[in-house]
């Protein structure tokens, strides 16, 4: 992209934080389903609350190198923990976001001392093993989460007081897109800092980075609590804007899930996970619309026709093919 | 003595059936580094050809058996020859998504052709039932699947051991640069590696139906266990999978006869404290 | 406010769309089921009998044609039967939700039940504070209070004087060992312990050997179908707790088709407390499952006989409401409606819309070269004994 002309870091980042017109276009386009799908909303509302998941994946699979098989962990503490405040103590949504960021951050801080020290598979598996403790917990504290039943009483008040949450999803979607969309834009902030430089760093090569003197642990636990609580305001934006919280939200298969989308979509590229959320889901929606019983099929299709074609999931293929577009023409 | 001990047999022997299970994965990842999660999909498609095979054909259990390694293997041939070598180069997470997206697919053929229904099978009835050895109550069945998990244990650690074949296994596994410099066809070796694997996992599958039952579900239900088991042991180690998967195993009954309030939790507490002992798994390289 | 304005144009243009729908005599149903996933089995034979149903008594009803839609949710997945739900009844415009494997769905649904007030039935979800969650929800299935009461009540007044309890650690496994439990000491039994099991619990000889080293007079257990009732029954025979010498209670699905057939005869002699068995010798049954196995080449099972008797409900009420839709409408039908089903007499109660029928108390014995149910006692007219109490 940019000639080998001499660049200070700092105006490389400029260069990188300037919005492009595709992004542009992409965000406008996210005003579309009110237009064009109006009865659509409610899974317009999931799809973007899917995509700030998989956007929280990406900050630590993409950027970081760590692979995570339990990252639902987090987005069903948020849920829970935003349901729960609903419950108990009052049914304001925006500070029920909050509550759910400050609870997944805190277990994900927690976790990131065991999650910085591994690489490689076991480092997987510890996520996983996390992923399924969390699950336990949940599924025994019954008394509390409603268990396989679900929690019942979630009770979220008008946004602001005055958006109700409607039947058609016109206040949900607007809600979820908004989150979304601040989201995005500090994670891309963030990643586009030397902050996020040196993450790139570690994910290539982590003891170089140390030898250059980047505290790589350190560097670790924090975008992994940062990853947690995100993923925990997506969990709250599905509690509250379906006002159902369930051990779905925290088991295995949303985990795999999300981690599937992602490298649909394209891992390190921060719309890798917005892409795969939106493809995936909507994937998912049409082919158990026409077979609900065998949906897997296509769906399996569909994935490893995208690995074999696609390389890098769906945006690094595309990139792939751009660039070697641009290698043949003159 | 007393009631533990039968209890700790089951383990053991449920430990067993995890190890044959196991077995395949573990090498196939420590030699090639190829994540292949469509490895129980191979044990459930074990399971349906053992089914299919003494229900439909009316085919003694034991001849069921081999069928079902056969079916595995050959499967695992074809998709290696076609899908799997594309990939070698590739990274982890596009060998993830294609085998995904392989046993999605295999969850979705399973459903089609046989239903959703659990597949009961019969086996021999000098397998089924109990015997009392010193006081202690053990299922003969289960008392088969550690001959088997023993019997497949010592074979390929002697095959490993005493064969060309198995020289050439750990030589691409220790190194598979130096390996294939030494002329060792090392493309070669993994494919039948992989295809012995999958027969394993195959197998592993057909012994599971008496134990844990079969339906479409399968594919997925027991990839956790195996991702466990091959973690803990350690990449490219037999002999890692059998004490992971033994260890695993004991652990699971124990606790549940114990503290049953930890029953679900115990498996992965072991398991995120061994790993954090021995982060390369009990016997893994590095 | 532009929003606001966008939101009632678009209010204004989907309920026209429904209600397009709705003009042209044909009366839509969503179901909405877990039809993939684990859950897949209980889906299809909820299905079938469902299928079987309209077959026999055909797609029109009060001069208007049937359709259905199904919805897949995965699993428990209630922010997706939620959306389900809404799409069903704003896209779609049906007129009547149904079905619900599990209770996670049928809560979910509920609400949108409640807000649009669309008459919806439970087919399956066996929870009972299901139906206390819209007034327009009527059930068809059973609930597991309703079982584990009859067992403890049977068993304490049979001679049984200790149980020791056994239950999967969820929901409809804490209500089973909760409702035992309750009427088994009201009826004067000593429970002299108990124990929960995970869910996803392959293996079962630690938790038998347990109640084993306590040498039970009795043991009440629950564990949802599937690959796990074998897996215990073997786990008893392994353990040498013969059904003969210690009496096995349970509800239906530890006991049903799939796990006599996987367990054989170390099951004779197993107790069970259930509401629908294949074997039912009444009249109805026999028919039915006549025409069930020419139909779907399989017995039905009590999934199957809750999607039908779910569907004569939505048949009988929209005929007696005069082909009217509304939730209103429909649910005053079907308070108090009584019919004969082939799992016996049943009926909706006027006051709690939920299902009141007969619970049968059963043996494993064989019948010929299978092994059955045998039914040996009944309690009839069975309510399920939590409402009105919480």
């Amino acid at each position: 992209m940019n000639t080998a002309a001499a660049m200070t870091p700092t105006s490389y980042l400029r260069s990188q934080t300037r919005w492009t017109p595709l992004e542009i276009a992409f965000w406008l386009a996210a005003f579309l389903p009110f237009v064009l799908f109006p009865t659509h909303l409610s899974l317009a509302s999931q799809i973007a609350i899917t995509a700030l998941f998989a956007l929280s994946l990406d900050l630590i699979l993409g950027y970081a190198g760590i692979v995570s098989l339990g990252h639902a962990a987090f987005f069903g503490l948020g849920a829970y923990a935003a349901g729960l405040f609903s419950k108990f103590v009052w049914g304001e949504p925006l500070t029920g976001l909050l509550v759910a960021a400050f609870v997944a951050g805190l277990v994900g801080f927690a976790t990131s001392f065991i999650v910085a020290r591994f690489k490689h598979l076991t480092l997987i598996m510890i996520t996983l093993g996390l992923g399924f403790l969390i699950h336990e917990i949940a599924n025994a504290a019954h008394w509390l989460t409603g268990g396989t039943d679900g929690l019942q009483g979630v009770n979220i008040w008008p946004i602001f007081n005055y958006f109700r949450f409607d039947l058609y999803g016109y206040t949900g979607y607007s809600y979820s897109l908004a989150v979304l969309f601040l989201f995005f834009f500090l994670s891309r902030r963030l990643i586009n800092s030397p902050f996020g430089l040196s993450l790139r760093g570690i994910r290539e090569n982590s003891t170089r980075m140390a030898a250059i003197g980047a505290d790589s642990r350190a560097h670790i636990r924090k975008i992994y609590t940062i990853s947690a609580a995100i993923a925990g305001v997506a969990g709250g934006l599905l509690a509250q804007t379906t006002e159902t919280v369930s051990l779905g939200s925290i088991d295995f298969q949303r985990s795999a899930d999300v981690l599937v989308m992602l490298v649909l979509g394209g891992a390190g590229r921060l719309y890798g996970g917005l892409i795969g959320a939106i493809i995936f889901m909507v994937a998912r929606d049409q082919f158990s619309g026409i077979n609900p019983q065998f949906w897997y099929f296509p769906m399996g299709v569909l994935l490893v026709a995208v690995v074999m074609f696609l390389p890098g999931g769906i945006l690094g293929g595309l990139a792939k093919l751009t660039a070697s577009f641009r290698k043949k023409s003159p | 003595m007393g009631p533990i001990v039968g209890v700790l047999f089951d383990g053991f022997a449920y430990g067993m059936l995890l190890f044959l299970l196991s077995v395949g994965l573990s090498v196939t990842l420590g030699m090639m580094n190829f994540v292949n999660l469509a490895h129980c999909a191979f044990a459930m498609l074990g399971g349906y050809v053992t089914v299919t095979v003494m229900n439909n054909l009316g085919w003694p259990f034991f001849a069921a058996l081999p069928m079902a390694f056969l079916a595995a293997a050959v499967l695992s041939v074809v998709l290696e020859r076609t899908l799997y070598r594309r990939l070698y180069r590739a990274g982890e997470l596009d060998q993830v998504l294609l085998t995904i997206g392989l046993t999605f697919i295999s969850v979705a053929v399973a459903a089609y052709v046989f239903g959703t229904l659990q597949q009961p099978i019969q086996t021999p009835s000098y397998l089924r039932g109990s015997l009392n050895v010193m006081g202690v109550t053990v299922g003969i069945y289960r008392l088969f699947l550690v001959v088997m998990g023993l019997a497949v244990a010592i074979l390929l650690v002697m095959a490993l051991e005493y064969t060309r074949f198995g020289a050439q296994v750990r030589a691409s596994v220790d190194n598979q640069r130096m390996a294939r410099g030494l002329g060792i066809n090392v493309e070669g070796i993994f494919a039948i590696t992989f295809a012995l694997g999958s027969g394993l996992a195959g197998l592993g599958g057909a012994l599971a139906i008496e134990v844990v039952g079969l339906d479409p579900s399968f594919a997925f239900l027991f990839l956790v266990y195996v991702l466990i088991i091959v973690s803990v042991g350690g990449l490219g180690s037999i002999g890692g999978s059998f004490v992971a998967a033994v260890l695993i195993g004991i652990s699971d009954v124990a606790g549940k006869y114990y503290v049953p309030q930890l029953g679900a939790f115990l498996i992965y507490l072991v398991m995120i404290a061994l790993l954090m002992w021995r982060p390369q798994g009990l016997f893994g390289k590095r | 406010m532009r929003r606001t304005l966008l939101g009632a144009v678009g209010v204004a243009a989907a309920l026209l769309a429904a209600s397009g729908a709705q003009a042209q005599n044909t009366i839509k149903i969503g179901l909405i089921m877990a039809y993939s996933g684990q859950f897949a089995d209980t889906a299809a034979q909820i299905d079938n009998g469902i299928k079987l149903y309209m077959k026999q008594k055909g797609d029109t009803v009060a001069g208007k044609k049937i359709e259905i839609i199904r919805k897949d949710t995965g699993g428990p997945n209630p922010d997706v039967a939620k959306r389900l739900a809404q799409e069903l009844v704003v896209r779609d415009g049906v007129d009547i939700l149904a079905g619900f494997t599990l209770t996670p769905e049928a809560m979910a649904a509920s609400d949108i039940s409640a807000e649009a007030k669309k008459f919806m039935v439970i087919m399956n979800a066996a929870t009972s504070i299901i139906v206390t969650k819209s007034d327009f929800s009527a059930r068809t299935s059973v609930t597991l209070p309703m079982i584990g009461n009859t067992a403890g009540t049977w068993a304490s007044k049979n001679g049984i004087k200790k149980a020791y309890t056994m239950v999967a650690d969820f929901g409809p496994g804490h209500d089973a060992e909760r409702s035992f439990q309750e009427a088994f000491k009201a009826g004067g039994g000593e429970i002299i312990g108990s124990v929960r099991m995970p869910v996803a619990n392959p293996d079962f000889s630690a938790f038998v050997q347990r109640a084993k080293d306590l040498n039970p007079e009795s043991i009440f257990v629950f564990i949802p179908g599937g690959a796990q009732p074998a897996a215990l029954g073997k786990a008893f025979a392994e353990r040498g707790i013969d059904p003969n010498k210690v009496k096995i209670i349970s509800t239906g699905e530890p006991v049903d088709e799939t796990a006599l057939k996987a367990m054989g005869d170390i099951a004779i002699g197993r107790i069970s407390a259930w509401h629908y068995d294949y074997a039912l010798d009444n009249k109805l049954n026999k028919e039915f499952v006549k025409a069930f196995n020419a139909e779907f080449k399989r017995n039905p099972d009590f999934f199957s006989v809750g999607g039908y008797d779910g569907m004569h409900l939505i048949y009988e009420a929209l005929k007696k409401a005069g082909g009217k839709t509304d939730g209103a409408a429909l649910i005053a039908a079907s308070k108090g409606m009584k019919w004969d089903s082939p799992r016996g007499p049943m009926s909706i109660d006027p006051a709690t819309r939920d299902v009141v029928q007969t619970v049968y108390i059963r043996r494993v014995q064989k019948v010929g070269n299978e092994l059955q149910n045998v039914v040996f006692d009944k309690f009839e007219n069975v309510k399920d004994p939590t409402h009105g109490k919480k």
